[in-house]
């Protein structure tokens, strides 16, 4: 299995070798005919007559002329930056230091307390930053703080020191009160910080000098590093504490981070390199970011070349199968599942779980719903983190295995088809999210399966999360999770832990109990030594086969699409959160590290 | 509300007496229908927003799943709590609105959630975008629906006429974002004459030649999407009154055609036109908020669609209370000229 990948849809043509950007080295070829089963049908952002001979499309042509390998604008003369024009090719340097990036949401803030800039932000750093590994699994480095962050015995304190030439984008220094500030605001009620939730293990941030900061946890937390992730902003911008919405930091943010803001507005965002970044002068000096909501118009507009990427829905990738984009695929934690409710006859019975684990054909699922864009899995862990994952922990695709287990527990096939066990038919309701459609389509999926070995499921599409929240006790329902992705306990620890039994909650949705789980659960979150918590997860999938309380079905990717002459090179795929987009995630999330081709 | 549009029409076709009062009159007539209706804005706007906020809270949504994102599935109930309060989302509809109200008439229309700034400054940023939108595409409609239309009317049946018809019906049956996709899709990137969308080149600067580039497809789509029910209506009461008697008579006299169609026929057909102009002021902003998704035009109309999405309820309530007095302004306007222009035309009151 390839838990990263980047893909086209099409070989790459001999022209690009000069400058083939880095990640064709971990470029899947699909199988032609797998990955696209079927012709689809041409999406409106097609433009016949492309490439070679199609009639001269006035920006490309004008950029080619010059050379210049940075798309957006039919004015070049209104680029502000330096450009080499001329004959040279991307591998003479002649990249344009300015990118032109458009976005799917409408707007974002810019406060670390709303959550907008997690782990990647171009404006904040964090104390820790995140750096991929070979497979794409994020791991924890320095980055305000001078080195890794120190525990008690216990977990329950965690010291940090910070790094002393830091400064903020409005030139004073950094201090542990920043540190303090920021983490204490993120956790005050006053605030009503989006973010609240992700610390509510953190009791107190507190300086102690300069440039140590203490936190002092409320309960014995191992999983602490993947909380100092978020950007840290200047304590004179969260004194007093006013709600976060109301911050002026969302418009107005301080960083320490590689790029400060410029402006803002409806029209576009500009970002500028921060002359006085501690770690240096930036390659890409220039960032505009455009917001364009609605799908189509973004694929037309990427078409036309406004911008020189964009995020793209999987299904619209398609329309980017020409001469002048590559699309390119960043794994997800972003999981998809169905939550199975235990205290249901039917649907909680271990040998129907069982059962229906083996009847999903999750790598058809993978090829057909999530068109080649997605990994197919068995349980919430995902395979890119490599130390913590157990490859044996998975279920093959086995429907007559699946048959097996349940004639072998008294689910009889009754005249219809459909099992039934002491005068009770095997049937239960499958909630799904509505308006998502892939959400719809994975519903429709696992139905057609669960049919296939005699189990009926009733879809029913559901416009609120409001309207499913009530009936998670008794009915089965499409399920995600993966917004915080960075350790197993932030992960799952409210998705499988039996201290959270209330029916109807999000947390637990299922109500699963199951003492090892619990257990391997509490072992992982106060244990402070590498191996033996990578050891206690693994044996955490192993207890979960046994005992499964969702079907996951796969981990989904998240598509971009961007030219291939920007004359850049340095992107590495890297797993994302649920969130996802270009200032942030995206081939972007390490622009900094970016290099002329 | 619009009973002066139906009263009106049956004046212009039953050839009534023009009414015996002078221009004096009708100002002063105006103005007590202008009077009359402000009182009755009011009330209306209140229900308005008081029904935005009832629909809300009987709407299966809850606004911290707006505010929250994607934390709402893992936010806890305990913490749920905690915000829920804060924010004040724990009040009943009618507390919040009348905080809302309260607030509002002392100008402060509260912080815009998904924009993180006070709705005032999202407005601020937006309307403008908007207003250059609709005010262009409207003008636009307006003067071609008039002279396509009035043409189109000298020669019933002739080829202008029986060209321009079927294609108003068509075109009213299109719906305007396909018309949107459709001109990107041909003007944009197959022609390459005309950017696709957009107020500006993303990283141009911000000016007359830029902004006027852009604006053309999407006023044009705007301004098309709006086009067939005008040119209809101008053709209509053009054909109407080539018929009435007293252009008849210029007619009969051996007057010249021309003559006929602007001194004598255009006038009375023009009045009409004016409410009807008032009355298609929903449609166009229907029609602004699809052209400014499927052009990403930085407007105040698309930005409608993210907060109704998103529950970001001090944006919404705003905006709606806003189209509402914008829409009831408008017809008022359109009336109180038309009362004025026409003295065959009575206020509401005689």
């Amino acid at each position: 299995m390839h838990a990263v990948h980047a893909r086209t849809h099409r070989p790459p043509r001999p022209r690009l070798e000069g400058h083939r950007i880095m990640w064709s080295d971990v470029w899947v070829q699909p199988p032609l005919g797998t990955l696209d089963p079927s012709p689809v049908p041409r999406p409106l952002g097609r433009v016949r007559g492309r490439g070679p001979g199609s009639p001269a499309r006035r920006r490309l042509v004008a950029l080619a002329a010059a050379g210049l390998l940075a798309a957006g604008c039919s004015n070049p003369d209104a680029r502000d930056t330096a450009v080499t024009t001329g004959t040279g090719s991307a591998a003479t340097g002649a990249a344009s230091t300015s990118l032109v990036l458009s976005d799917g949401y409408d707007t974002a803030t810019w406060n670390p307390l709303n959550g907008d800039s997690d782990y990647t932000s171009k404006v904040y750093d964090g104390l820790l930053r995140i750096e991929a590994g070979t497979g794409g699994e994020p791991t924890f480095v320095p980055n305000l703080a001078a080195a890794m962050p120190v525990s008690n015995a216990d977990a329950t304190e965690w010291t940090v020191t910070l790094r002393d030439d830091v400064t903020f984008q409005d030139g004073s220094p950094l201090t542990a009160a920043d540190v303090a500030a920021t983490y204490d605001t993120a956790i005050d009620p006053a605030a009503a910080a989006p973010v609240a939730s992700m610390y509510d293990m953190l009791d107190d941030a507190e300086a102690t000098d300069e440039r140590t900061v203490v936190f002092s946890l409320t309960e014995p937390y191992a999983a602490f590093p993947s909380k100092l992730l978020m950007g840290i902003a200047p304590a004179s911008a969260l004194d007093p504490v006013v709600p976060v919405e109301e911050s002026p930091l969302n418009t107005a943010p301080i960083g320490t981070g590689p790029y400060r803001l410029v402006s803002t507005g409806p029209e576009r965002t500009v970002l500028q390199a921060y002359d006085g970044y501690w770690g240096g002068p930036v390659p890409i000096t220039d960032l505009t970011i455009v917001s364009v909501p609605d799908d189509n118009t973004r694929v037309q507009r990427m078409l036309a070349g406004d911008f020189d990427g964009t995020v793209v829905p999987p299904q619209l990738a398609e329309a980017f199968e020409g001469n002048e984009f590559d699309v390119v695929a960043n794994p997800s934690a972003d999981w998809r599942s169905v939550v199975l409710p235990m205290r249901d006859p039917v649907a909680g019975d271990p040998a129907v779980r069982q059962a229906l684990n083996r009847a999903v054909d999750r790598d058809a699922i993978v090829q057909t719903v999530l068109a080649g864009y997605g990994t197919a899995a068995s349980t919430p862990f995902s395979p890119v983190f490599a130390t913590f994952y157990d490859q044996a922990a998975e279920f093959s695709f086995d429907p007559d295995e699946a048959r097996r287990i349940l004639d072998e527990a008294g689910w009889v096939v009754g005249t219809d088809g459909i099992r039934v066990k002491d005068g009770r038919r095997a049937e239960f309701t499958l909630m799904y999210y509505a308006p998502e459609t892939l959400r719809r389509d994975l519903a429709t999926a696992f139905a057609g399966s669960a049919l296939d070995i005699g189990i009926s499921v009733r879809l029913d599409g559901i416009g609120s999360w409001d309207d499913i929240a009530p009936r998670l006790g008794t009915d089965a329902a499409v399920w995600g999770g993966g917004d915080t992705p960075y350790d197993p306990d932030s992960n799952l620890y409210r998705m499988l832990s039996s201290t959270f039994d209330e029916a109807g909650s999000f947390d637990n949705p299922g109500q699963y109990a199951d003492p090892a789980v619990d257990g391997l659960l509490e072992q992982g979150r106060t244990t402070l030594d590498p191996a033996a918590r990578a050891e206690a997860y693994q044996q955490l999938q192993r207890q979960y086969l046994q005992d499964p309380a969702f079907v996951v079905m796969a981990f989904i990717d998240h598509v971009y699409v961007m030219r291939t002459d920007t004359g850049w090179t340095g992107w590495t795929p890297v797993l994302e959160p649920h969130a996802h987009g270009v200032v942030s995630w995206g081939p972007w999330w390490n622009l900094t590290e970016w290099t002329p081709a | 509300m619009d009973a002066g549009v139906i009263r009106r029409g049956a004046a212009a076709s039953s050839g009534l007496e023009p009414s015996a009062t002078g221009r004096r009159g009708r100002w002063a007539a105006a103005a007590r229908m202008a009077l009359r209706r402000v009182l009755f804005v009011v009330p209306v706007t209140v229900l308005v927003s008081m029904a935005v906020f009832a629909l809300a809270a009987a709407s299966p949504y809850d606004p911290l799943a707006g505010y929250l994102g994607d934390r709402y599935l893992t936010v806890g109930a305990d913490q749920a709590a905690v915000l829920r309060e804060q924010l004040g989302l724990d009040r009943p509809w009618i507390v919040w609105w009348w905080d809302w109200v309260v607030a509002a008439v002392q100008g402060d229309l509260g912080t815009s959630h998904l924009y993180g700034q006070p709705v005032t400054a999202v407005i601020g940023q937006r309307l403008p975008w908007t207003l250059l939108l609709a005010g262009t595409a409207l003008v636009l409609a307006v003067l071609v629906s008039l002279l396509v239309g009035v043409r189109s009317a000298a020669r019933p049946g002739g080829l202008l006429d029986r060209t321009v018809v079927p294609l108003a019906y068509v075109l009213q049956g299109i719906p305007a974002f396909v018309l949107g996709l459709g001109a990107i899709l041909l003007f944009a990137l197959t022609w390459s004459v005309l950017p696709a969308a957009g107020a500006t080149d993303p990283t141009a600067a911000v000016g007359v030649g830029q902004v006027a580039e852009h604006l053309v497809l999407p006023a044009g789509v705007l301004a098309l999407s709006q086009l067939p029910w005008l040119l209809l209506h101008v053709r209509q009461s053009m054909l109407d009154a080539l018929s009435a008697d007293h252009v008849r008579t210029a007619r009969a006299r051996g007057l010249p055609d021309a003559v006929v169609i602007r001194r004598h026929a255009l006038p009375g057909a023009l009045l009409p036109f004016l409410s009807v102009i008032g009355v298609r002021l929903p449609e166009l902003v229907v029609g602004a908020t699809i052209v400014e998704v499927v052009f990403s035009w930085p407007g105040i109309a698309a930005a409608t669609v993210s907060s109704a999405r998103a529950m970001d309820f001090a944006l919404l309530a705003a905006l709606t209370t806003a189209t509402t007095l914008l829409v009831l302004l408008g017809n008022l306007l359109a009336d109180v000229a038309y009362t004025v222009a026409d003295p065959r035309v009575s206020a509401d009151d005689q």
